[in-house]
């Protein structure tokens, strides 16, 4: 249990947060991050191929 | 009882109209047409099973309460399901409606499948947002003072005060959740009844 402390260790949540500030546009780090986890996420359900595809043309 | 007599009754007339909307193979059917094998219908079905985890921990949360949650560690760790459930919820929604979006998926007579997905949409954000505030811990005091004059300021404070835990917690707990569960189900069954919306070139008969 001790060991899984010192790994929060490594993210300090004692401090202030990150922000980005574009313009009109304030957004945390955090939130940046997530958007972009969500693009990427959108663009890889797009391409990546989807397991089964064939199977329906296999058993026809 | 006559024939025109059985026809007119309520019963009758509601087991009819739901039977031709939406025949038993409609509500569950065996196959999907060849190109919903994509990792984009995914997302609908991923944001059911983050709301379904949301609903379960939220359920343990109200059994045990707040003092629970706030010192023991099988109480964090529910706690942290809960919350770690809603970031997958919300993160596999605005995928799904980004899908939605680009397919324009609002064709063939689907508007109210999007209308209700909007919707929804809109009481997630509600629901997450009085949960925020439903912690009873510093950053539920620093979130709800922060809001109360943005919220007092459109009027719905008259109504809806942000400071008012009782209130936020059974908005949180009952009407959102309720209204949110009620949308998503008239959602998903709009979706079967209509089926899934062809891509644009099958459309216009151009695909195989
Ligand atoms: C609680 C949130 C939601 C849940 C659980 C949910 C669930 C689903 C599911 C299971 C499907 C069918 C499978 C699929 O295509 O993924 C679907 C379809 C659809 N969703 Fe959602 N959805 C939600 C929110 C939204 C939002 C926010 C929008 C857009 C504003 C939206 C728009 C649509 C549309 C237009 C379809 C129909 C697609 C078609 O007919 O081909 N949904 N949804």
């Amino acid at each position: 249990m001790a060991y899984l402390w010192s790994l929060a260790a490594l993210i300090p949540l004692d401090n202030y947060g990150h922000y980005i500030h574009w313009g009109v546009i304030d957004l945390s780090v955090a939130n940046f991050i997530v958007i972009v986890l969500m693009i990427l996420t959108f663009i890889a359900a797009l391409f990546l191929p989807f397991p089964g595809r064939n199977r329906r043309k296999e058993s026809q | 009882m006559t024939t025109a007599e059985i026809e007119r009754q309520w019963t009758t007339r509601l087991r009819k109209r739901v039977a031709g909307h939406l025949p038993p193979e409609k509500l569950l059917p065996d196959t999907q047409p060849a190109y919903v094998s994509s990792w984009i219908y995914v997302f609908g079905v991923t944001t059911i099973a983050a709301l379904s985890m949301v609903i379960l921990s939220g359920i343990i949360l109200a059994i045990r309460g707040p003092q629970w949650w706030h010192s023991s560690s099988i109480g964090h760790f529910i706690n942290s399901t809960h919350l770690w459930s809603v970031e997958i919820f919300f993160f596999a929604m605005i995928v799904h409606l980004w899908g939605k979006f680009f397919m324009a998926a609002w064709r063939g007579g689907r508007s109210l499948t999007w209308v209700t997905g909007v919707v929804t949409f809109l009481a997630s954000v509600g629901t997450a947002f009085t949960g925020y505030v439903s912690q009873t811990n510093f950053d539920s005091q620093w979130i709800s003072t922060q809001a109360k004059d943005g919220i007092n300021a459109t009027g719905v404070g008259s109504i809806f005060n942000v400071l008012n835990l009782g209130q936020m917690l059974m908005w949180h707990i009952v009407l959102l959740p309720l209204a949110a569960v009620i949308l998503t189900t008239i959602h998903v069954l709009l979706v079967r009844v209509k089926g899934v919306v062809p891509p644009f070139e099958d459309e216009k008969g151009t695909t195989k």
